[in-house]
């Protein structure tokens, strides 16, 4: 394809078509956007997605309920572990169970740590997006510590896969708990850095004040869930719209902003992180104790030391690993709250170990739409503070 | 999920015809509605009901039975906090009527509809492939289309 083209309008005037991505170090993974310059003025914005597209959704159709879930860290793959959640309460959802309040807890903070990783991202990114080279390596650093905590809890660092439809995969590991107390008690600090460093910033302020401006009405109308949505000021959270697994029970607020730019984006991701932080140690504080799966055999796998000691364990570890369980027949919706915004599961069961068809709705699919409207009459260079703000993620666009 | 059925005597109210049965599954009801009206129904439901926000529209493929697809729109107020699911049900080859009109986030999510299935929504204002590659002529999300792609 040529780079650009231009064409003549109107005699004098030219427009110039632009081709920003698919690989461009902007647009965070592989979002390509056709921009049409009058001088510097965007004219015309033409999103196209589906670069990453995997046909997660047919997938999903020819595996098992279990053997899904490892796709689902592949998804919003800043923040695996909620999608990992989210998946696993809506294939629960459908066979109607609930796990103990431990494995409650332990989902509720990873879903916690992985908002926070996935916010640390978009600041350090936007950040260095925008020129601003320093927050970037302030925040990996500590998305590195985030890592070493999910190391430690699930085995992997990326792809965690941790949670079990009836539970998660294992309790929580000795030290681990000391880990993340270590962890929340030092971010703060860390997110008032940044804030010393950007919130005031008058560079900062200059490139995101005012910039893809969404209204309230408009970000209704493009179905933008998440930051992006609190940041024009709609007050709307699953968590506390419909609460799951538990966050009933916590305190938080939901922060939303006024004016709907990227400036408000930012401010409401990083009070995000606050609040999270908080949740935390709530959930920290008041971790009970007890199982933290389901007793539900016929779904959920049996400890491995039964296993290789109990005839019932064996029976059941058996069928479960070659034939898996059944789903009954019907078909449910049911969505969390993703660091990227609402992300939900539909699914259809005509009975059996796969699902009829699984929808994925995910949040930044929809908040992607919002693009080519909030891009017009702006200047070229605020397209990059824009997708910055958007925060988009093309694993989950693309699915 | 709230009180769908109240909704949906208002619905038959102000159009006739327009609700062909209900479901409900784990708590979540859902109702079948006229295809040839669901913009109607729709706006319905966002001017008169409060369901300003629409959360997703995807659909379904059935080969064996006489109406091979349905198309889930699933609704939420802000005000109310509360979902809704409205489908319909499309033989093969049968349009579907645009919802962009209503909310403009059915756009893209009209696209995937289409190119995932192949189901035309008329009068969408952009009805192109979005995941899959412009020049490919397959759905592949029927049923009929391997897993190991063709």
């Amino acid at each position: 394809m040529e780079r650009f083209t231009t064409e003549k309008v109107d005699g004098d005037s030219e427009i110039l078509t632009i081709n920003m991505g698919p690989s461009h170090p902007s647009t965070h993974g592989v979002l390509r956007v056709v921009l049409q310059l009058d001088g510097e003025t965007v004219v015309k914005a033409t999103p196209h997605v589906g670069y990453l597209h995997r046909g997660m959704e047919k997938i999903a159709e020819n595996k098992t309920y279990h053997q899904f879930i490892p796709y689902t860290d592949r998804f919003d793959y800043l923040a695996p572990l909620s999608n990992n959640v989210g998946y696993v309460l809506a294939v629960e959802k459908l066979l109607g169970i609930e796990i103990p309040p431990r494995g409650q807890f332990l989902r509720i903070m990873i879903c916690e740590l992985s908002r926070i990783a996935a916010h640390l991202v978009f600041v350090g990114t936007m950040a260095l997006d925008i020129g601003a080279g320093t927050v970037f390596f302030l925040s990996f650093q500590q998305r590195e510590y985030l890592y070493d905590i999910f190391e430690k809890l699930t085995g992997a660092r990326f792809t965690n896969s941790y949670t079990r439809v009836g539970g998660v995969a294992r309790d929580i590991p000795d030290g681990w708990i000391e880990m993340v107390r270590k962890f929340i008690s030092t971010l703060p600090k860390e997110i008032d850095d940044y804030d010393r460093l950007l919130t005031r910033n008058r560079i900062w302020l200059g490139r995101t004040q005012n910039v893809g401006v969404i209204s309230a009405d408009d970000a209704k109308d493009f179905g933008l869930t998440g930051p992006n949505l609190r940041g024009s000021g709609v007050e709307y959270d699953v968590r506390r719209a419909f609460p799951y697994t538990g966050y009933e029970n916590f305190d938080f607020e939901i922060p939303t902003g006024t004016v709907g730019d990227a400036y408000d984006r930012y401010l409401v991701r990083m009070e995000e992180m606050r609040q999270s932080v908080r949740i935390m140690r709530q959930a920290l504080s008041r971790l009970p104790d007890g199982p933290v799966s389901a007793d539900a055999p016929k779904i959920f796998l049996p400890q491995k030391e039964k296993v290789l000691t109990k005839m019932e364990e064996l029976i059941h570890h058996f069928i479960l690993i070659t034939e898996s369980f059944d789903a009954p027949e019907g078909e449910v919706y049911n969505s969390i709250e993703a660091p990227k915004g609402e992300l939900g599961f539909y699914i259809v069961s005509k009975g059996g170990k796969s699902p009829y068809r699984l929808r994925i709705r995910s949040p930044s699919f929809n908040n992607l739409q919002a693009l080519p409207k909030i891009l017009v009459g702006r200047l070229y260079s605020d397209a990059v503070a824009t997708i910055a703000s958007l925060d988009p993620v093309l694993g989950e666009v693309d699915r | 999920m709230g009180d769908l059925h109240e909704y949906l005597e208002q619905l038959k109210k102000k159009i006739p015809d327009s609700v062909f049965g209900t479901g409900t599954f784990q708590g979540q009801d859902y109702a079948v509605v006229r295809a040839e009206k669901i913009a109607d129904i729709c706006r319905f439901f966002k001017d008169e009901l409060g369901f300003d926000f629409l959360t997703d529209v995807t659909a379904a493929h059935f080969p064996d039975e006489e109406y091979q697809f349905e198309v889930i729109y699933h609704l939420y107020s802000f005000s109310k906090n509360e979902r809704v699911r409205l489908k319909t049900k499309l033989r093969e080859g049968e349009e579907a009527q645009t919802v962009t009109s209503v909310w403009r986030s059915a756009n893209w999510n009209e696209r995937e509809a289409y190119d995932m299935f192949g189901i035309v929504f008329t009068g969408h204002p952009d009805l192109r492939r979005i995941l899959m590659p412009e020049e490919y002529d397959e759905f592949p999300l029927r049923k009929d289309f391997p897993m190991k792609g063709r």
